[in-house]
């Protein structure tokens, strides 16, 4: 994640074939301390910020100032404590659903990237992977509830089981309604897109982008099992919910599970919708472009690149830390729901807004390009990239039109001679017949008249023709004017195309 | 082991094979079931391997994948039909349904 | 004995132990663990061959759609805690004996076949590329047109697409979803009349 793979790779090419997995440990030795790091401090965040909104201060004590130590002081005492198994229990799911729920949402961040190229698995459809795995989560869950042989558990497992089931539709589509507008299931690439002025995020790309992202974030806090969608758990009827029976470290790897997972999809939702790693004002995110670059190329100090990959990491991680913490404030502000109306919201409100954000999330492009002939309103690079596509196609379709009416005038032209050819040969035809009639006195009339009238409708034929000719002579001067304009428009149009190459809009 | 065509193949039988006994033995209707997902799973293994080893292209994977769609549709039904068998019986054990046996 | 080499003898080992693991356990939902396992590293096999996006849907659908479907319904009929079906003893012995014996024929059979031109390298393969990015030619593939067959064999692209049975799963999936909803739904007996 830290550094390119390939270049770790590298550096342990003394191990021959084994120089990928050290690789590989590398990175998910990095990514665990991401994994096991962030709940730590939304742990934190969770308490300080439920103390204030309850009027109170929070922890103020262990670690000094702030009280920054209090989850490694409730970590302390978490560990100490008795691993307790319950004899209802069946000890063997029991004591391995907190594992696949713990697995389940570390290895989400495989795919998540932090800033442009870090990243450990760039896979080309990283956003389903990530959705794939983060849907794992729910299983451990199930079998927490089921596993526990306590009733309080078992509702909780059947309720996560019909919520979890239910509000994957509506996140994935949401998900998706930025990925139409991207054209990739890339992370790295949507992140790089939004690169610019915050306008080009795709939160602020067309109107349904917009609705989705609200959309997206009440499904992502409920998909965490998040007040007030927390029915799993609801402390006020089930106790515990779930997690009834689990005691010390068993019981806190649900809840690294969940704050990782909290970061996880607020991470999706900063890369889809809020720029990712980029800042969102112009120039500034040109030079930590370029500075990326020439670290890349090798033309500037490697050092640099790496410094505008850090400043890159830090604004992604800040903007999925804000969402943690509106999730954190939410879940202090609101009311929980009724498990009916949990439901009802997905399946009666969200799934068909969500549809309907889809539908016009692919309606919306086609439109702007028929109004300002571009895809986005904004003069996003991505829409001029699209654009100047459909204006390349266009010039295609000139030339070959072009093509196609000269190979018309050619036809006519050769028409037109042959019909040229038969009047002549029909005229001198008419001249033998009249002179040998004037000389013998006694050929028939009716032959004479016969040749007359064929010589008349060769005229006619011949007089068609030209007519023909003429015309498709026009047609092929117009389509030749139109092909003309066009391609003396493509060059400013390829100009504003590789100015948007160039911004890095990978297409 | 070494990853090939017939390493991917072994895997495959494996997974084939313990999917029949397992809906040979099982009493239990949904138990049955996962038999069922054991055996398609073996199916997708080979589709996916012949994808990579030979010059299938990507026939094996576009044909992996209807098959995991498939199967998905195949388990839903399965669990109304054992969600009606339980209404009507009170268990789902596949045993017990013989009101048709003559 | 390379990475690639090891990651698939520790997801194939898995695989094969977790899904015996099913056959052997005694509770639906330990079945149902184990074959959590084993489909999931069956996904991390798919991930080795370089199909990314059948290894995302196999993790997607089978494992955190099927199977939460399916613990669902192993509670809902549920007759009492960790409900056992079990088999007599004549029956698993008699069940190992076929096992094996098919095991033994399916293996012989794979060792005994010529497979037809086998491509080694990952580079060699137009379709599945080094590095598993199968995405776009999936998609292509499902509007009609097949990037690699046409590619290759300079066929007309109308030659090689899966629009049609695309459109038919789709289909397919809409009357799963009805009829399945309408097998299941709650069915309310009328209130005796008169009392």
């Amino acid at each position: 994640m830290m550094f390119a793979a390939q270049s770790i790779a590298e550096f342990f090419d003394w191990l021959g074939g084994w120089q990928y997995v050290a690789a590989a440990l590398i990175h998910a030795v990095l990514l665990i301390q991401v994994f096991a790091l962030s709940p730590f401090a939304f742990i934190w965040l969770e308490r300080k910020v439920s103390g204030r909104i309850q009027d109170r201060l929070g922890p103020t004590r262990v670690g000094g100032l702030f009280g920054w130590l209090q989850s490694l002081a409730d970590g302390i005492k978490l560990v100490q404590k008795e691993d307790l198994c319950p004899p209802a229990a069946d000890s063997m799911l029991f004591r391995s659903a907190p594992y696949v729920v713990c697995v389940a949402s570390f290895a989400a961040f495989m795919v998540l990237p932090f800033s442009n190229g870090w990243v450990a698995v760039a896979a080309d459809c990283g956003l389903f992977i990530m959705l794939a795995i983060l849907s794992l989560e729910v299983f451990g869950i199930i079998m927490a509830g089921y596993s526990s042989g306590s009733k309080w558990s078992l509702f909780g497992g059947m309720r996560e089981a019909a919520q979890m089931v239910s509000y994957e539709i509506p996140l994935a589509i949401c998900a998706l309604v930025p990925v139409v507008a991207a054209g990739s299931l890339n992370l790295g690439e949507i992140g790089g897109m939004q690169r610019g002025w915050f306008g080009y995020w795709f939160l602020f790309h067309d109107p349904f982008t917009f609705i989705a992202f609200f959309c997206y974030f009440i499904v992502a806090t409920a998909s965490c099992k998040r007040a007030p969608f927390d029915l799993a758990e609801a402390e006020s009827e089930l106790v515990g919910g779930f997690h009834t029976e689990y005691s010390g470290m068993r019981w806190s790897f649900f809840f690294m599970g969940e704050y990782a997972s909290m970061f996880a999809v607020c991470g999706i939702a900063a890369i889809l919708f809020l720029g990712g790693w980029n800042t969102g004002i112009g120039p500034l995110d040109d030079a930590l472009y370029a500075a990326r670059n020439a670290g890349a190329d090798g033309t500037g100090l490697a050092v640099v690149g790496y410094l505008a990959n850090v400043i890159g990491a830090f604004v992604f991680a800040s903007k999925a830390s804000l969402g943690v913490f509106v999730q954190v404030w939410l879940r202090w502000t609101l009311p929980r729901l009724r498990i009916d109306q949990v439901m009802t919201t997905c399946l009666k409100y969200l799934v068909p807004i969500s549809c309907f954000l889809f539908l016009g999330a692919i309606a919306w492009p086609l439109l702007m390009l028929t109004v300002l002939g571009q895809t986005t309103w904004t003069s996003s690079p991505l829409g001029k990239q699209v654009s100047a596509e459909v204006y390349e196609s266009q010039v295609v379709q000139a030339r070959s039109a072009e093509r196609a009416s000269l190979l018309d005038v050619e036809n006519r032209t050769a028409e037109l001679e042959l019909a040229t050819k038969a009047l002549v040969a029909g005229k001198e035809r008419l001249a033998a017949a009249k002179n040998a009639s004037e000389s013998e006195k006694n050929s028939s009339d009716s032959q004479l008249t016969s040749l007359q009238e064929e010589v008349a409708a060769l005229e006619k034929a011949e007089q068609e023709a030209r007519v023909s000719l003429e015309s498709a002579n026009e047609t092929a001067q117009k389509a030749i004017l139109k092909a003309r304009l066009l391609i003396e428009g493509r060059a400013s149009v390829n100009k504003n195309a590789a100015a948007a190459r160039e911004q890095g809009v990978v297409r | 082991m070494a990853a090939g065509l017939n390493a991917y193949l072994l895997v495959g039988a494996v997974l084939f094979v313990c999917g029949v006994i397992c809906m040979a033995t099982k009493r239990n209707g949904i138990g049955v079931l996962m038999g069922v997902e054991l055996v398609l799973n073996g199916a997708n293994v080979n589709f996916v391997a012949f994808s990579r080893y030979t010059d299938l292209g990507l026939d094996g994977q576009i044909f992996s994948l209807f098959v995991i769609v498939l199967a998905a549709a195949e388990a839903a039904v399965a669990l109304a039909i054992a969600l009606n068998f339980y209404n009507n019986h009170l268990t789902i054990d596949v045993d017990r349904a013989n009101k048709l046996k003559g | 004995m390379s990475g690639e080499n090891f990651l698939f003898s520790v997801f194939a080992i898995l695989t094969c132990v977790s899904a015996l693991a099913v056959v052997l356990s005694q509770t639906v939902v330990r079945m149902a663990f184990w074959l959590v396992i084993s489909l999931g590293s069956t996904a991390a096999l798919f991930f080795l061959a370089n199909a990314d996006f059948v290894g995302a849907a196999q993790l997607l659908i089978y494992v955190g759609g099927t199977l939460v479907l399916l613990v669902f319904g192993v509670m809902l009929t549920a007759s009492g805690p960790y409900m056992k079906i079990g088999t007599s003893a004549g029956e698993t012995v008699v069940a190992g004996l076929l096992g094996l014996l098919f095991l033994f024929v399916v293996f012989a059979c794979i060792g005994g076949v010529e497979w037809r031109k086998p491509v080694t390298g990952s580079a060699d393969n137009i379709a599945t590329g080094a590095v598993g990015n199968t995405l776009r030619p999936l998609g292509l593939s499902f509007l009609g047109v097949r990037p690699d067959a046409d590619l290759a064999t300079g066929k007309p692209p109308e030659a090689s697409g899966y629009l049609l049975p695309f459109e038919i799963v789709s289909v397919h999936l809409l009357v799963v979803l009805i009829g399945a909803s309408y097998l299941a739904r709650a069915k309310r007996r009328a209130a005796p009349v008169g009392q």
